[in-house]
């Protein structure tokens, strides 16, 4: 039994113009001590998987239309707020992009994760002062016993974002999420916390899933990755084949337009036109509209995810031929 | 050949007051630190950087859309530094910026027609026929159709808005532009056509960028040469081809090291080395060399005397202790 387990996950929104479906039809496993990451757009839905999978959407607006998602075994899509509480922190925790505003200005960060300590176990004040060092620690914030004492305002971005981490560990998880956790973060402090996860990883077990828009943050850390766009997985690949062997077009277009330091190119190679608005996504597959390798039947109907060889799975009705060619 | 722009020994200081009632004291945060650069005509220099090095203030400065607190500028041949309001518009149609937030950039109660009209009209343009022709001609050659011209910025998506950014700088027909991280706030899908257009419109109209940003990936794609600030100083400039195959200065070696790598056997093996530490405060800087708390080949020298940018055997511009000794 794998850790997580989504099944045909729907998350729809009730907005002006009708209902909308942020994510459709999304399907994954995650195993204890993996990390999957999952790549993707604004507006394709990665974000939305992972709140969904928190239950931190409000609902309404947002509903729940179809699929599941099981967490050690549990169902969690019925699960009561309650019970859902309970989850967050002790089994699934979060880290969001915003190290600047997921902290409360007005608390010491000793206060802080004290207080997600507390939400979780009973044990006295000072056992839960000596776990939060104990996480400040774990995180490499230097000297924590004085930094215990510290207002967000003190720390600069990267050790803010050491902070959340060290708080999402405070109640040892079983899994981390951890949405876009170096995008605000310069590139020698986003080495620094990509390492850290992983040390995290092999040392606690844990399960993480990274999000994130840059190819480059996957390659570094993930095992596994799906890629999502407009929505829906289009791809799903162990880290290993994804960089040598993109099989959906997609993730064909992703790669080849960023400018690597590796290879020299004259011209980028774009993918033309932008994403689609969630109001105004076109019938059949979704890159169609933007893909060069599109056929009449493309537009026809969705393209399933259609399980490959080597543990891979791509939803393209060409992508037999595209692998050959 | 003679530079386009030139900046010497180029400082922006800003006064910051802090400290308690009764106890107010005023610190000099050096933005920028004595910068001396060269632009040629028809390059590009990529500029690159941490946040709050000083980058993007000295694009500004150089423009001077910030005014220097020191130094000076030249800009073809001409001190710009001094002159005064009136003097300084006919110079001001010949250097123009691009901002990074599409969002943020564009009026949204103007129309695209307007807002590539405005500089045009403020260099005493007449809202004519022949203007709105004009408008017509930057719309092709951004590639926006002409029907944009009468709607708003918000039915735009990211990547249009930054080519109507890019229609409204190119306006006033300029010589030199600073492309202030124009790709970063783009999703990553359309960075690649921005890039080609920024390249396309150089070719087409012999223009000379600044172009500044933090992705080193995309400064390497689209730069001639390079320079590398930390802490309000270039600590190193060279051509691209040299600065990333060998980058002398510890500082541009960690940044290039630390940039993620796409494809699994072009990784060196097991981890690199990281820089630890965060980059200082620029109210109250290391001495001597602003980079010694986290440079892993500190020598006493580099506590106490700072580095100057010299030429090295192989071409580099550095400013590194390391470099200096033969």
């Amino acid at each position: 039994m794998s850790l997580l387990e989504l099944r045909g996950l729907t998350t729809a929104f009730q907005t002006g113009r009708g209902e909308i479906s942020a994510i459709e039809d999304v399907s994954f496993d995650l195993d204890e001590g993996e990390i999957l990451g999952i790549v993707g757009e604004s507006g394709s839905g990665k974000s939305v998987t992972a709140l969904t999978i928190m239950g931190l959407l409000p609902q309404p607006p947002a509903r729940i239309a179809a699929g599941s998602v099981r967490f050690a075994g549990e169902e969690l899509t019925t699960a009561s707020p309650g019970r859902m509480e309970k989850i967050r922190g002790a089994g699934i925790s979060m880290v969001f992009q915003e190290p600047m505003t997921s902290l409360n200005p007005v608390f010491t960060i000793g206060e802080q994760i004290m207080e997600t300590v507390r939400a979780h176990d009973r044990m006295s004040a000072r056992a839960q002062r000596d776990r939060a060092i104990e996480m400040l620690d774990r995180v490499g914030i230097p000297s924590a016993t004085e930094r215990l004492n510290d207002y967000p305002h003190q720390l600069s971005g990267g050790q803010r974002q050491r902070v959340m981490i060290a708080m999402s560990l405070a109640c040892r998880p079983k899994l981390l999420i951890a949405d876009e956790p170096t995008t605000a973060l310069d590139v020698t402090i986003q080495a620094q916390v990509l390492d850290l996860l992983m040390d995290l990883r092999d040392e606690l077990g844990m399960a993480i899933i990274v999000i994130t828009h840059n190819m480059g943050v996957i390659a570094e850390v993930a095992d596994r990755v799906l890629v999502m766009y407009a929505g829906r997985i289009v791809e799903q690949s162990p880290a290993a084949n994804l960089f040598d062997a993109p099989q959906h077009p997609y993730t064909k277009g992703l790669l080849a337009c960023v400018p690597t330091l590796e290879q020299d190119r004259h011209r980028l190679i774009a993918i033309p036109g932008a994403l689609p608005e969630p109001t105004r996504r076109p019938p059949g597959c979704c890159f169609a509209p933007r893909c060069t390798y599109c056929i009449e039947a493309c537009h026809a109907a969705v393209p399933p995810l259609i399980v490959q060889r080597d543990d891979r799975a791509v939803a393209c009705i060409r992508a037999d031929e595209l692998v050959a060619s | 050949m003679s530079p386009l722009v030139s900046a010497v020994g180029l400082t922006k200081t800003y006064a910051i007051t802090g400290g308690a009632f009764l106890r107010r004291q005023t610190t000099a945060l050096r933005a920028v630190d004595g910068v001396d650069l060269d632009i040629m005509p028809g390059e590009t220099l990529g500029l690159v950087g941490e946040s709050g090095c000083g980058k993007s203030t000295l694009g500004r400065t150089l423009i001077r859309l910030i005014e220097p607190t020191g130094g000076t500028i030249l800009f073809d041949g001409t001190d710009i530094t001094a002159l005064d309001m009136r003097a300084m518009r006919p110079k001001r149609r010949a250097m123009q910026i691009i901002f990074q937030d599409p969002y943020g950039a564009l009026n949204p109660r103007m129309s695209v027609e307007d807002i590539i009209m405005e500089p045009l009209v403020i260099h005493g343009a007449k809202g004519d026929a022949a203007t709105r022709a004009l408008v017509a001609d930057m719309l092709r050659l951004v590639g926006l159709p002409q029907r944009a011209a009468s709607r708003f910025p918000h039915e735009f998506s990211g990547g249009q808005r930054q080519r109507i950014g890019i229609a409204r700088a190119l306006a006033l027909k300029p010589r030199f532009v600073v492309c202030d991280e124009p790709v970063s706030a783009l999703d990553v899908s359309v960075q690649a056509q921005i890039v080609n257009l920024l390249q396309d419109l150089q070719a087409e109209l012999g223009l000379t960028y600044l172009f500044i940003a933090h992705d080193l990936s995309v400064v390497k794609h689209i730069s001639d040469r390079v320079a590398v600030m930390y802490l309000g100083k270039i600590v190193e400039i060279a051509e691209k081809r040299t600065i990333y195959a060998a980058p002398q200065h510890p500082y541009t070696q960690a940044l290039i090291a630390a940039v993620p790598v796409l494809r699994p056997q072009d990784r060196g093996r097991g981890r690199r080395t990281r820089l630890a530490g965060e980059i200082p405060s620029a109210l109250n800087p290391p001495a001597g060399c602003h980079f010694h708390t986290r440079c892993p080949h500190v020598m006493p020298i580099c506590r106490t005397q700072e580095p100057l940018l010299r030429t090295t055997a192989i071409g580099h511009q550095v400013a590194c202790h390391l470099t200096e000794s033969p």
